[in-house]
């Protein structure tokens, strides 16, 4: 199994497709830090102008690693996932396209193995991918910037973490962020079952995802209730949830708290759930697929 | 009668100007202790309550240098400071003679007898309408000053003494403002529609007054303190 998994990898590693994701994340990041780095305070002035009238903001404090981090992150992971689509949409249906996916299956290893395995390596490559994705956003953004207290602008509310508080928020933010990125990689692993060719699964893996998020983000009491709660992508934002600090009555932030855990583990195991119907019906369907290429 | 009237027209006047003389005595007498304070450099705990903002209790310093210079500084965080905090010095309240000083009474603050002493500016142009303080006469020093101006509203100071009621210092200033309204489009935040979410946008209906606390540990007086601290 091990063997085959390599195997995997070194066809997905092989291929310069997959090493677009990489450069793409590389550039947007860079190109972030380098606009931030020149008008972040022009950037944080439009973010806070409301209160600027009223408060002294200190915008050079404000601009710091914890924060340009958390704004690439913003901008970023709705994106990514278009990334992901890239390897994960491609790595059944490219097999079928080139002719190769029969061949595959004369190697004397179950349907569901083979499947698993290459769902594997779709993980491997979305975690590879977003290790990446956390390096160059937080550790050299830390190099760049330094750090201070991260300032985290909500809708209605302005939070504060203090800056030793911050460091693990981010550790379980990109796991939480993993998680919803496989669900992207086992939807786009499912539309591959299903198709001949990559083309077609990774463009719906990408419009499913628009559509979604679309859905996700607009305030329309049709499907505030009765859709909203069960896309995947409003879930997927579950990871900022670790950057809603809690407060007392008094207004003052409490040092290790999330504001509402129990809503972040819910979008979490939702998301699980995910995977796990995307991943078993891609299974289910390939195994009773006539594989004719 | 129509001496009587003249001779009680003479009486009320005789009294407001003795009232006036009073009130600017009193308020001369808190001036000079104020005065004794060229500059400070103190440490504080700052809590904000600000209905928008979540942020923690903060170590600062706090800087004065005569005359209106104050300065307040987190040098571990971020604090965000409201922009008529400089008023946090009382000195910048009662600084200067061009206003009329009017005795209104007297009144007790929590215990302490004060007199109210209404301050009206002489120029028109000033950005302060009106300034009310309550002074503790016993010891010269403003417990609650409210302080209406042009551009910001109205703020309240209200001041706690304890070790350094002689150089009219105080122990505890809670600064009482003006916010406007806070809001960010969702299509920028991106937020997570946790419960919480939802919860905050019934309770941000709050209006729009703000409190600012700050309690002084202790204090470095007539010290010295670089201008460059205040760039």
């Amino acid at each position: 199994m091990w063997n085959l998994l390599q195997f995997e990898l070194f066809k997905t590693f092989k291929k310069p497709r997959t090493y677009i994701a990489f450069a793409a994340i590389a550039a947007i990041v860079f190109l972030i830090q380098l606009a931030l780095l020149i008008n972040g305070k022009e950037y944080v002035q439009f973010i806070l102008s409301s209160v600027d009238e009223t408060l002294i903001i200190p915008y050079a404090k404000i601009t710091n690693g914890y924060w340009i981090c958390f704004a690439i992150l913003n901008l970023l992971l709705i994106h990514v996932p278009i990334l992901v689509a890239l390897v994960s949409g491609d790595i059944i249906a490219g097999e079928a396209n080139a002719g190769t996916l029969r061949l595959l299956l004369t190697k004397p290893i179950s349907r569901t193995k083979l499947m698993l395995i290459k769902f594997l390596a779709c993980v491997i490559y979305t975690l590879i991918l977003l290790i990446w994705m956390a390096f160059l956003a937080l550790f050299v953004s830390i190099i760049l910037f330094g750090t201070n207290d991260l300032v985290v602008a909500k809708e209605f509310e302005l939070l504060q973490i203090e800056k030793a508080d911050v460091l693990w928020r981010y550790f379980a933010a990109f796991g939480f962020a993993a998680i919803a990125l496989i669900v992207v990689a086992a939807l786009s692993f499912f539309l591959s079952s299903i198709s001949e060719n990559s083309i077609g699964p990774i463009v719906a893996t990408v419009s499913i995802i628009i559509v979604l998020t679309i859905l996700s983000e607009l305030r329309i009491p049709l499907y505030d209730k009765t859709l909203k709660p069960y896309l995947f992508t409003t879930h997927m934002l579950g990871w900022k949830g670790f950057f809603y600090i809690a407060s007392n009555a008094d207004g003052q932030t409490i040092r290790g708290s999330i504001s509402n855990l129990a809503a972040v583990l819910k979008s979490l195991y939702i998301l699980i759930a995910y995977i796990i119907i995307f991943t078993g019906s891609a299974i289910f369907i390939f195994n009773r697929k006539d594989i004719l290429t | 009668m129509k001496k009587i009237s003249v001779l009680a027209i003479f009486f009320l006047l005789q009294m407001s100007y003795v009232f006036a003389q009073d009130a600017n005595a009193l308020l001369q007498r808190v001036r000079d202790k104020l005065n004794l304070v060229n500059n400070y450099e103190a440490d504080a705990v700052m809590k904000t309550d600000i209905y928008f903002l979540k942020v923690p209790q903060a170590n600062v310093k706090v800087y004065f240098k005569k005359p209106d210079k104050l300065k307040i500084r987190n040098d571990k965080g971020i604090s965000f400071v409201p922009k008529g905090a400089v008023s946090i010095n009382l000195n910048n309240i009662i600084a200067g003679n061009k206003f009329t000083v009017i005795n209104a009474g007297n009144t007790t603050i929590g215990n302490i007898p004060t007199t109210i002493l209404k301050l009206l500016p002489e120029d028109e142009n000033s950005n302060v309408i009106l300034s009310t303080i309550y002074v503790d006469e016993k010891n010269s020093v403003i417990i609650k000053a409210k302080t209406t101006t042009k551009d910001n509203g109205t703020y309240d100071l209200e001041m706690n003494y304890g070790k350094y009621t002689e150089y009219g210092l105080p122990d505890k200033v809670v600064f009482i403002f003006n916010t406007k309204d806070y809001k960010m489009p969702k299509g920028v935040t991106f937020d997570y529609d946790d419960a919480e979410v939802k919860k905050n946008n019934d309770d941000n209906n709050k209006g729009g007054q703000a409190k600012i606390e700050i309690m002084y540990s202790s204090y470095k007086i007539n010290k010295g303190v670089s201008d460059e601290i205040f760039k």
